[in-house]
């Protein structure tokens, strides 16, 4: 077991869940549609995916930096366990609007991973 | 004071996914698991929290840090996308469709027995 590396994460995941926290403060919670969430889901989407997808972003970092910001900070920016959680609290009230979230979630997290990784590419294109 | 409490649950939620990803030792499988167990804790904190029998800062670092870093969705999304790329379209469905499908009956059953 590699200690640093487990660390390394583990500070990536401070970083990046108070940065899922702040988000959700600044969406005060007046709407009744979860747009924090959604909002740190789709950010995070396209960061990983443009990480993932870059030709020397990982070469220029050492594999806890990388792993760090990729599965620590990227992965705990974004949450599955709220979304679900939101999803059934809107059940109760709005179908529809649930069914909503579930779809723009899905649908949206695929359009930003893939606009990640195109954005990845055109940097492979410039060097 | 609530920022230190999702950092420090921040901290042991990622640990953890990571824990079990390299545990597994199956990328799709390990997220999965991680989605679906955390959805399950944070719906019964939710209710926990909700009827007020736990205070408010367990709720910030159990609920909003450490289920929160422990489930993650840019993982599946990226997971998906490189399956839709591989032409995999059926375990892209399968998994995509279990997850939600998992994940919705596991918090609502767990708020229709305890709410």
């Amino acid at each position: 077991m590699n200690i640093k590396l487990y660390i390394a994460i583990g500070i990536g995941g401070m970083i990046g869940s108070m940065g899922r926290y702040g988000i959700s403060i600044l969406f005060t919670a007046d709407h009744e549609f979860p747009f924090a969430t959604l909002t740190a889901n789709l950010i995070g989407c396209f960061l990983l995916s443009f990480l993932l997808n870059h030709p020397s972003i990982k070469q220029k970092l050492s594999h806890e930096m990388f792993t760090a910001v990729s599965i620590g900070a990227i992965g705990s920016f974004t949450t599955f366990s709220t979304f679900a959680v939101e999803t059934i609290e809107l059940w109760s009230s709005n179908l529809l609007l649930a069914v909503g979230y579930i779809l723009i979630s899905i649908l949206g997290g695929l359009v930003f991973c893939y606009v990640g990784f195109k954005a990845a590419c055109r940097g492979q294109v410039e060097q | 004071m609530s920022f230190f409490l999702v950092a420090l649950g921040g901290f042991t939620g990622s640990i953890t996914r990571f824990y079990i990803s390299n545990k597994v030792n199956k990328r799709l499988i390990g997220t999965w698991i991680a989605n679906i167990t955390g959805s399950f804790l944070l719906a019964a904190l939710f209710i926990l929290f909700k009827t007020e029998i736990i205070p408010e800062w367990l709720w910030v670092l159990a609920g909003i840090g450490y289920c929160g870093a422990y489930t993650t969705f840019s993982t599946f999304g990226n997971e998906t996308l490189q399956l839709i790329f591989a032409k995999k379209y059926k375990i892209a469905f399968s998994y995509v469709g279990s997850s939600l499908a998992m994940s919705l009956i596991v918090v609502f059953s767990v708020f229709y027995i305890f709410m």
